[in-house]
């Protein structure tokens, strides 16, 4: 038998957040192992929330992602005002909901033409890509601008909005305040459409895959900043069972937490929002996913680009009904008096779901806090695309399959906000 | 000649300072055209080896691994400019520098003997001289813009070091403080967001750490006035800045000063 061993090291795996490293073995024509190495340097959150005041999470764990803040800003108001007993008047969770579509569309716009895009069309950056496609960079360098324009005038601020509280805003723009951006919107509902046309011209690998998909639903409409939890499995739980499902397991090649549900790998982010849920797009993002070739579910994760595009068409529109229908709230908040308890939140942050828990004591000084980000979710699920993927490319070359390899962790748009990014990969055949 | 390279670095932190050069929508292609981009990992898969005109650093320094490679950048790099609360001062990760760091691992993982940390979370200009820093969780997009043309023309960023209120003045708002009562830091917070809190009828929490010369205890009595307690005194201090001194000595009076490990 020739043994053969395969070293490829790439400088870094680009575009994406996260600082990585890939192992893979390959052994008798077998993956034998397919580890992303995550060398995030650990900040501990979670450890210094201890003794804070429930008002302060949703300023300090904004902090945890530049790209996401508004999921963990909500993710850790749901939490605390279910502690607290406390609900958002509608006009309040309205204007929330606006608030994150603004984040879906800038974060969405980002990772589709910033970071995937490039992946399809063979260039290294948007900025080489502009070189000759400066149209397609430009309609999603304007896409993500009318995302931003969202964050700052709800959120005052696109990275860390420093407007969001407890119970609501510190202060809710008027009618007119708003008016200008529903005319950016329209503009931008225009751009949303054309990218799920021009995604839906780019080729996929084939890949289907077998994970078991979570996501939150919300009766009625397409899940973004609350919703109980269902899996493609048949499991229907809300967020206060998430923890009885959900556990997390500490790997010694990552500094990220590994998460399994009821003991098996799962998937979130937008393939199980959209299998889930896709019944409750409008029907303009419905007829657009349609006529970009998607079924009612989607399981290949190549496919993810034309699933945010239909996401960004949704959260789009959204933005338009909420502006339409809005009517000034007479309080930017309600109250949220603290009490002793424990609670859970649950929101979609563009890349899967985000879960939160805080435990209370009496005077509202949090007495423990627990965070499950989408992408330690989705961790095992990306390895395991990995091995799937290797395995059926082992005739590519070394550069070849590298470059594979990095566009399948691509394709979830793994947020690991971390130092440098590099991937060497070492594959083993023999 | 040839153009001059960019280069963008991240230690420990959340994307979000590095993401504010990518929400330069309008300029991002034309500055492309100016620079050449020679390594930025989250934007481009293309990189270039040093030496670098300008380096931008996000991120402080917790891990032995980063101690290294923040001197291997500064080697490599004409301008150091680093961005953001946690690469000027040590970011909210600072606040392990206040306790104990194996502990804060412990509660965190399960088992901690596979993290690699040091006890400490440092800016910076504690390992390596720096030619400018750039303050803000996050940093404001018109003064990244600003730093990057100075530097590129090779004049003196027109960045003031002045306070909050100095910008919330300049644009009308009404202060906080003064009408409704609101607790703001305004008055120790250097400028540079455009007072953004003031404008959402909130008191500036100081994302953007002191201003030089900020006189925090004669602020203290107004936060007292306003209904701050003690303890909240003391948090709303250790946040963003934590281990910025003037910061620092609001809620762990006496610790050693920044950059070094209280131990």
């Amino acid at each position: 038998m020739t043994h053969r061993d395969r070293k490829l090291t790439v400088s870094g795996i680009a575009r994406v957040e996260g600082e990585g490293a890939l192992r893979v073995t390959v052994r008798d024509g077998q993956v034998e192992r397919a580890e992303l190495n995550i060398y995030e340097p650990p900040r501990f959150f979670e450890a210094f929330l201890r003794g804070r005041s429930y008002t302060e999470p949703p300023d300090i764990t904004a902090r945890i992602c530049g790209i996401c803040p508004v999921a963990y800003q909500t993710s850790a108001c749901n939490a605390i005002e279910q502690a607290c007993g406390a609900e958002l008047t509608e006009p309040l969770a309205e204007l929330r909901r606006l608030l994150y579509c603004g984040e879906w569309v800038s974060s969405h716009a980002l990772h589709i033409y910033l970071l995937h895009a490039p992946d399809f069309l063979g260039y290294p950056d948007a900025v080489a890509l502009a070189q000759d496609h400066r149209d397609i960079v430009e309609r999603g360098l304007e896409l993500k601008k009318t995302g931003n324009a969202i964050l700052e005038l709800v959120g005052g601020r696109a990275v860390h909005p420093v407007n969001v509280r407890l119970g609501g805003f510190y202060r809710v723009p008027t009618r007119a305040e708003l008016a200008p951006l529903a005319e950016r919107l329209r503009r931008a509902l225009d751009m949303a459409l054309d990218t799920v046309r021009w995604a839906a011209t780019l080729d996929f690998p084939d890949l289907e895959l077998e994970h078991d998909l979570l996501a939150a639903c919300d009766p009625g409409r397409y899940p973004i900043e609350r919703g109980t939890l269902r899996t493609t499995s048949g499991l229907a739980f809300p967020a206060r069972e998430f923890p009885s499902h959900v556990v997390e397991n500490q790997v010694p090649h990552s500094t990220a937490l590994h998460a399994a549900l009821d003991g098996h790998r799962y998937l979130t982010g937008p393939l199980a929002r959209y299998t889930l849920n896709s019944g409750s797009l409008s029907p303009v993002a419905r007829q657009a996913a349609a006529e970009a070739g998607l079924g009612a579910q989607c399981r290949n994760p190549f496919r993810s680009i034309l699933v945010r595009g239909v996401e960004i068409v949704y959260a789009v529109e959204e933005a338009l009904r909420i502006i339409g229908a809005y009517q000034r709230p007479d309080r930017p908040f309600v109250d949220v008096p603290p009490r002793a308890g424990t609670g859970h939140g649950v929101s979609e942050a563009p890349r899967g779901l985000l879960y939160h828990r805080y435990e209370l004591d009496g005077d509202g000084l949090i007495r423990a806090a627990t965070i499950i980000p989408p992408t330690s979710q989705n961790l095992a699920a990306i390895e395991y695309d990995l091995r799937r993927v290797i395995g059926a490319n082992l005739d590519r070359d070394d550069a070849s399959l590298t470059a594979l390899c990095e566009r399948t962790i691509r394709n979830h748009d793994p947020c690991i906000s971390c130092a440098a990014h590099f991937l060497s990969l070492t594959v083993r055949t023999g | 000649m040839s153009k001059p390279s960019l280069a963008v670095w991240k230690l420990a932190s959340c994307d979000g300072c590095q993401l504010t050069l990518l929400d330069c929508e309008d300029e991002l292609l034309t500055l492309a055209g100016e620079v050449t981009i020679a390594h930025f990992l989250e934007a481009s898969s293309a990189t270039a080896p040093g030496p670098y005109d300008i380096s931008l650093v996000e991120g402080s320094v917790t891990t032995a691994r980063d101690e290294q490679r923040i001197r291997q950048i500064r080697q490599e790099s004409r301008m150091l400019v680093t961005i953001g609360a946690c690469a000027t001062a040590g970011g909210i990760q600072a606040l392990r520098n206040f306790g104990d760091t194996a502990e804060f691992a412990s509660a965190v993982y399960a088992s901690p003997q596979y993290i690699d940390t040091l006890a400490t979370s440092t800016p910076v200009a504690a390992h390596v001289p720096v030619d400018f820093e750039l303050r803000g969780c996050p940093i404001d997009r018109r003064q990244l813009l600003e730093v990057l043309t100075a530097l590129l023309v090779g004049r003196k960023p027109d960045i003031p070091d002045t306070s909050v209120c100095t910008e919330c003045k300049r644009q009308g708002h009404t202060c906080v403080m003064v009408a409704e009562g609101t607790p703001c830091l305004g008055p120790v917070t250097h400028a540079g967001c455009g007072a953004l809190c003031p404008a959402q009828s909130r008191g500036c929490y100081g994302c953007f750490g002191p201003v030089t010369g900020a006189n925090v205890p004669a602020l203290l009595p107004q936060l007292r006035t306003c209904g701050m307690g003690e303890d909240a005194i003391g948090r709303v201090f250790a946040t963003f800045n934590a281990a910025a001194p003037a910061f620092q000595e609001q809620h762990c009076p006496g610790a050693a000063p920044r950059g070094e490990a209280p131990s």
